[in-house]
């Protein structure tokens, strides 16, 4: 019973904070170019870096 | 990677017309304080991480610009700029070949979508944790941790209930309150009772708890939801980017001779504008001075351009093709003949027969049958155990096990699938409930200009003309913007010989006048030309001689003939419906072998047909592009446009085809029967699922266990089932690839 008492609340707290990730990622909008993202990253840098947030 | 965009070809059409002014520019910007402004651009020829890469680096290159960001999804860059430097950002992005336009602002951030997914983590978080006690629980936990994690399982449910839940709960009651019901009803009443069931059964150390059962059918049912709005989104955001047609304002000249460019519900009836050859009228008017050709194909459905001078009448939406010229606004915007046409529309909306969902449909027949079952049961129990609080149990059990998960699921999942395939091939279904409806029609009613036909004649007897006269003429109408012209300079013989004329002058409304060798040439109207009243036609003429005279013919949208036999070999009646003249229309329906036609008709009259179609009992799919189109394409059972239609046309419309090719039509029309067969086919399965498993919960043997196996099973199938439409193994009607190829031949060319 103990381990249990120990168990389910570090379980819950990292299901807590996979949720909060999520909402953090779609407040800050990271779902809102999803094609964009995807080519991002295949954009090499160039010294006048362009990409400015 | 993909290099074609389906939002391509829509751009390609758009590059043609007026790019936007600085004025416009301003005038859609928004200051972020600072004085520093920001704006948002439709590039729709954006579709690589490439593009996204020369896009934002020229930009910020530029003197005045702070930062510019492009969203490869929605295919459009913000830029922020600073008011007191505007930086030059049209023409930037026209030289590197992506000509921006502005579009209409739909209004800050999509807030449904937030809700829907905000609602989906937190029940995917719920639901993965409940899943996670209740199978130690399902595995034997003894019963002092079996009511241990019912209780923590009822703490995480309640939130996540009242969070997620709320979504369905809402829609359930405001369907309840006005004496309806709705796939939402339900569901609401299963989940609400499950819960309730659990919480009595925790509270009473009960080993039956259905608390996994009721938040995974919440999760299921958000994931659906949120993909429908996600399509249904993007269609809706594909179509916003599209050109507008109808100008942000125009540029008004002061009296003292000042020009001010003023946003379009600013222009008061009195005041007289400048327009630029090119330029579309914005509101209702007279021509002051000057004189021009104007295209009234989008207003009037007209395809041979008109000839305006001092005190002809010209109405909002028409195109000014060959010469700058004054006019005199006799109305404000908002009363213009576009304003008219949006009021007609409204009258065609609200006539139109309320159309009800197939899920709305299938859950009014389902809903009373499981409640029913459910109230039979606990009453039969009752009568042979006189055991209240199992009967009960028993008949909320069957609740549960009846909850419409699959068949909530049945009809979005199959509609979002089926939108993609159509996203894919450059058709926007907006709306879910059109494509149900476009899966019954019988009759299919075209416009003619724009719609079967598209902008640009072809010249028809080009054989008949000599190389000699033909090279005379092309060199003489290379110096007018008249599309007849156009025409005639890109048919002129292979060769590099010039001819120099000299004392060359376009008359507006005539044609092109020109000196060489001392002999006068005049290319355009016969009657001018000739000097001859009565003669017609366009004619080559050296003083007053005839030479060559040219015939031209409506140039058909790409595979019409094939588009329109597809949709009658399945049966459907094609009309043809225009406000052209009847020579126009007739020989288009003799070509394509259409008997039923209506020329001149009015954009009321258009309308008014719909109804009498409707009234007739006929399902009609209207297909139109012009601003006269509009009301008839509201009226319709179904409608669809080009995406070189006018703004209010797209936005009146189901459906909005990118591409110039006609199968756009029979394609769309085959997916919507298709998905139709893959909606019924899931109704049946969701119906065999209850047949299995209503006994069962009837007779009281139903555990959570047995509930969470047979839901998330059923779901699963559904939506399996409704992938099946991505499947290319059976015959489509597919837009034939050399469709696409003139846009990539072209694109190239920018």
């Amino acid at each position: 019973m103990t381990n249990l008492s120990v168990l389910i609340p570090i379980a819950l707290c990292l299901g807590a904070l996979g949720l909060v990730g999520f909402l953090w990622a779609l407040r800050s909008g990271q779902f809102e170019d999803m094609d964009g993202a995807a080519e991002r990253i295949l954009i090499d840098d160039e010294e006048d870096q362009s990409v400015k947030k | 990677m993909s290099c074609c965009a389906p939002v391509a070809e829509g751009a390609l059409a758009a590059s043609e017309r007026p790019i936007v002014t600085t004025e416009e520019l301003r005038l859609a910007s928004r200051p972020l304080g600072n004085g520093v402004m920001q704006v948002e651009l439709a590039v729709p020829n954006v579709h690589c991480g490439g593009c996204i890469h020369t896009v934002e680096s020229n930009l910020n290159k530029l003197d005045g610009v702070v930062s510019s960001r492009v969203n490869l999804s929605t295919k459009r860059v913000t830029i922020k700029w600073r008011e007191n430097n505007p930086p030059a950002v049209i023409e930037t992005l026209v030289s590197i070949g992506y000509p921006p336009h502005l579009f209409e602002d739909e209004g800050g951030k999509d807030k449904v979508l937030s809700e829907l997914l905000w609602a989906t983590g937190v029940a995917g978080f719920a639901a993965s944790n409940i899943m996670l006690l209740s199978v130690s629980v399902w595995s034997g936990a003894e019963a002092s941790t079996r009511d241990l994690f019912h209780w923590i399982s009822a703490l995480i449910a309640i939130p996540a209930l009242a969070y997620a839940g709320r979504i369905f709960f809402r829609s359930a009651w405001s369907a309840l309150r006005r004496g309806r019901t709705n796939m939402d009803v339900p569901i609401s009443i299963g989940v609400a009772l499950a819960y309730a069931l659990s919480l009595y059964e925790t509270v009473h150390s009960g080993a039956h708890a259905y608390f996994d059962a009721s938040v995974s059918l919440l999760f299921f049912l958000l994931i659906g939801r949120t993909l429908d709005h996600v399509m249904r989104n993007r269609a809706r955001v594909a179509v916003n980017g599209l050109a507008r047609l109808a100008p942000r304002g125009a540029t008004v000249l002061g009296e003292d001779g000042s020009r001010d460019y003023l946003p379009l519900n600013e222009i008061q009836p009195g005041m007289t504008l400048a327009i630029a050859a090119g330029e579309r009228i914005p509101v209702d008017g007279v021509v002051l001075d000057g004189a021009t050709d104007i295209d009234c194909s989008m207003a009037t459905g007209e395809s041979a351009p008109q000839t305006a001078a001092p005190g002809t009448d010209i109405r909002a939406g028409m195109l000014n093709l060959t010469h700058p010229i004054t006019m005199k606004a006799t109305a404000a915007a908002k009363d213009s003949f576009l304003a008219e046409m949006v009021r007609l529309m409204e009258a065609a909306e609200s006539g139109r027969a309320g159309y009800r969902r197939l899920a709305d449909r299938a859950s009014a027949a389902y809903a009373p049958v499981v409640h029913l079952t459910a109230f039979l049961t606990m009453i039969a129990w009752v009568v042979a155990s006189g055991d209240w609080h199992r009967s009960i149990t028993i008949a909320i059990a069957v609740l549960i096990i009846t909850c419409p998960c699959a068949l909530g699921l049945a009809v979005p999942m199959v509609q979002v699938v089926a939108a993609r395939r159509l996203f894919e091939n450059g058709v926007m279904a907006k709306d879910g409930s059109a494509m149900e409806r476009l899966a019954n029609i019988d009759t299919a009613v075209f416009d003619k200009t724009g719609t079967l036909t598209v902008g640009d004649a072809r010249l028809i007897n080009r054989d008949e003309i000599g190389d000699d006269a033909m090279r005379l003429a092309a060199a003489l109408a290379a110096w007018s913007n008249h599309p007849r012209s156009r025409v005639i300079t890109a048919a002129k013989p292979e060769d590099h010989e010039t001819i120099a004329f000299s004392d060359i002058e376009e008359q507006a409304g005539y044609g092109v006048q020109a000196k060489l060798d001392g002999a006068t040439y005049r290319l355009g109207r016969a009657s001018w030309a000739l000097g001859r009243e009565g003669a017609e036609g366009t004619v080559l003429a050296r003083d007053g001689e005839l030479l060559a005279s040219f015939r031209f013919e409506d140039r058909l949208r790409q595979d019409t003939v094939e588009a329109l036999q597809a949709l009658q070999s399945r049966g459907i009646r094609v009309e043809i419906m225009s406000g052209d003249n009847e020579a126009n229309v007739a020989t288009i329906a003799r070509k394509l072998g259409i008997s039923t036609y209506r020329a001149g008709v009015l954009p009321g009259d258009k309308a008014k047909h719909m109804a009498d179609l409707a009234a007739e009992g006929r399902k009609v799919l209207m297909v139109g592009d012009g601003l006269n189109d509009a009301p008839a394409l509201a009226a319709a059972y179904v409608s669809m446009a080009p995406a070189t239609a006018a703004d209010v046309g797209r936005n009146a419309a189901d459906f909005v085809f990118l591409h110039e090719s006609m199968t756009a039509i029979p394609f769309t029309h085959q997916i919507a029967q298709r998905s139709g067969k893959l909606i019924r086919q899931n109704f049946a399965i969701a119906i065999a699922y209850n047949l299995i498993a209503v006994p069962i919960a009837v007779l009281g043997y139903v555990t959570p266990l047995i509930a969470a196996v047979a839901m998330s099973g059923s779901s699963i199938i559904v939506v399996a089932n409704a992938l099946r439409l991505l499947a290319s193994n059976w015959k489509v009607i597919q837009p034939s690839t050399s469709a696409t190829r003139p846009a990539h031949k072209l694109q190239e060319a920018l």
